[in-house]
């Protein structure tokens, strides 16, 4: 399974796509990777005694913790979950190690018309560090198809988890992920969402359990509607524990597409914090976006607040640039390219480079 | 180098300026005075092409070149330049990124940065939580850094404390003793005109541009008497353009 590198898995006319979902071929900037495409695993490995990753049904067989875990995020939140995956991966950090070097996992729909269904868990034992970035894209071939991703997240105490998905599909693919994500006392998890491809429609709606005292979430996503597009994306974060926090920070384009950003915050517990942002640009005349944030209570001792804004760019911004020498076209892609920062994503210097190439690589072609 | 013929401009639907004539030559800075809400912003902005600014009448000629109907960055490629009375803010791009794309001299870019004390800002969104102050040096960063010809300046020192209208003054006057540079600029304190030398001064009220003169002398006279001894002087002299 885990023969060569995970270059020798990729082929030529997929390496593109893997690409603009963030894979490294050269595994040279992560301490780990991991590469399913559609329902069978072609690659695992490891550059790091630290970090366990594997097939999540090879792990059900020999980790008991993977056995223990699989579901109870779940079952924590009562929640339905779908039985029939087949792959996913298991991911584990061991106590107090610092993964410099991300790892990275490729989920790839190869197949026109398949239904990829997959169950991942991701273990961050207490103390640990980790970034883990998440590809989802599919093949030129399988414009159509669907894509289930159920994920748990269990970041134990003082543990911190950075989780960035990039999604790059086809036009007619359809996609659901699935995830939740527990925290212990002082751990902290970052969860980031990128979306610049066209997709026939995605539903998400992640949520962190903050049951630890002094655990922190944040979700942030940037999101590129095309026309057609239908991307119903929220999060939530339900604060049972004092002194935890959660932020959202939402942005979407409309180059025409349909966008619903939600968010929700629900303090279960006194001396909480919480702040939710939204911000959409409408580009075309034609889309949709729709914010809908919100925060639910029954403490006084809370602080939750929210911002949301929605509009065209601002002429002003555009003549500003104008008047230092750009195009009026130049000046609108200046402004939606900062809208779309990276920087929003709480990603160390090298991945935020890496993550911004990507995405100007993207929005290059999209206007 | 810059000629107003006859021009007025509406915005909205109402008329600002009426029938403004005005010259700026080559190496021969103007200034222009006027109280509040009498045009003088609305001038600036009629000559860089800004949009809701409507030329009703006149011509507006740089170097020869009719500009009425061009777009703002073909007036820049002339050689226009404006620096912001309020510029936006605009979220994720740096004011580096404007800076790099103005000047491909990199050591310029960080020197002129230093010496306006923008060093810590080139990183940041641009305008976002500037002070007035440091918006101004900002605007001036990157006026520099475009290099125009003709410079407009619309109250470059409002806003900005007594230590940064010097290295602001004295930047703008070592960029304005360059051959074949000019500005026009709108001042109602007058501290720039202490750094900056202008040659030319011109009252504006109600849109209209009366009375042409020194401008030190303009602006002392203004300063004790006030715009309504314009307006009374106007009445004896008659317009004078």
């Amino acid at each position: 399974m885990s023969k060569g590198g995970i270059a020798d898995h990729i082929e030529a006319q997929e390496k593109e796509t893997l690409a603009s979902s963030g894979l490294d071929s050269s595994e040279e900037t992560r301490s780990a990777s991991f590469l399913q495409k559609d329902s069978r695993v072609f690659f695992s490995r490891s550059f790091s005694s630290d970090v366990e990753i594997l097939d999540i049904r090879e792990a059900l067989e020999k980790i008991p913790e993977a056995k223990e875990n699989y579901g109870r995020a779940f079952k924590t939140l009562n929640r339905e979950y779908p039985q029939d995956t087949e792959g996913g991966y298991f991911i584990r950090i061991k106590k107090g190690a610092v993964v410099q070097m991300p790892i990275q996992a490729c989920l790839f729909l190869k197949s026109q018309g398949f239904k990829q269904k997959v169950h991942n868990i991701v273990i961050v034992e207490e103390g640990a560090k980790v970034y883990l970035i998440t590809g989802c894209s599919a093949s030129t071939a399988a414009r159509e198809g669907f894509h289930l991703g159920i994920s748990e997240f269990f970041i134990h105490k003082g543990a911190y988890l950075n989780f960035t998905m990039i999604h790059s599909w086809q036009e007619e693919v359809s996609v659901k992920p699935m995830s939740i994500a527990l925290l212990d006392e002082d751990a902290v998890y970052v969860s980031n969402y990128i979306c610049m491809r066209p997709v026939k429609e995605i539903t998400m709606y992640p949520t962190a359990m903050l049951s630890g005292e002094r655990s922190r979430a944040s979700f942030n996503s940037l999101v590129l509607s095309h026309p057609d597009c239908l991307q119903d994306i929220g999060s939530r974060a339900i604060l049972r524990a004092k002194n935890t926090q959660a932020e959202m920070t939402a942005r979407a384009v409309s180059l025409g597409g349909n966008v619903i950003s939600r968010g929700h915050i629900k303090a279960e517990s006194p001396l909480v914090k919480g702040h939710l942002e939204c911000r959409g640009l409408m580009l075309s005349e034609k889309g949709h976006i729709y914010a809908i944030p919100e925060m639910e209570t029954d403490f006084r001792d809370v602080d939750l607040s929210h911002e949301a804004a929605i509009g065209k760019i601002s002429k002003d911004e555009i003549e500003y640039l104008c008047a230092r020498g750009f195009s009026e076209n130049e000046a609108q892609s200046i402004i939606v390219r900062g809208f779309m920062d990276a920087n929003i994503l709480g990603l160390p210097e090298m991945l935020r480079k890496e993550i911004s190439a990507i995405e100007e690589q993207t929005l290059k072609g999209s206007f | 180098m810059l000629e107003i013929i006859d021009l007025s401009v509406q915005v909205g639907k109402k008329m600002i300026l009426r029938d403004i004539n005005l010259v700026i030559r080559e190496n021969v800075p103007a200034v222009l005075f006027g109280p509040n809400g009498s045009g003088k912003s609305t001038l600036l902005k009629a000559i860089m092409g800004f949009s809701g600014y409507q030329l009703k009448k006149g011509d507006i000629v740089f170097n020869g070149k009719k500009l009425n109907d061009l777009p703002i960055e073909k007036r820049v490629s002339l050689g226009l330049g404006i620096m912001f009375q309020n510029p936006p803010k605009i979220t994720g791009v740096k004011l580096l990124q404007i800076a790099r794309f103005l000047s491909q001299d990199e050591q310029k870019v960080q020197e002129l940065a230093e010496r306006l004390s923008l060093k810590n800002h080139l990183d940041r969104d641009i305008n976002a939580g500037f002070s007035g102050g440091e918006m101004k040096r900002s605007e001036l960063f990157q006026i520099i850094m475009q290099d125009p010809r003709m410079l407009l300046l619309d109250e470059p020192e409002s806003g900005v404390d007594l230590e940064n209208i010097s290295i602001m003054g004295k930047a703008l006057n070592d960029y304005l003793k360059q051959p074949g540079k000019s500005a026009l600029m709108i001042t109602h304190t007058g501290y720039i005109l202490d750094y900056v030398k202008a040659d030319n001064g011109c009252v504006m009220i109600e849109g209209e541009l009366w009375c042409v003169g020194n401008p030190k002398e303009m602006f002392e006279s203004i300063r004790k008497n006030g715009y309504g001894k314009c307006k009374e002087c106007l009445h004896v002299q008659g317009r004078d353009s």
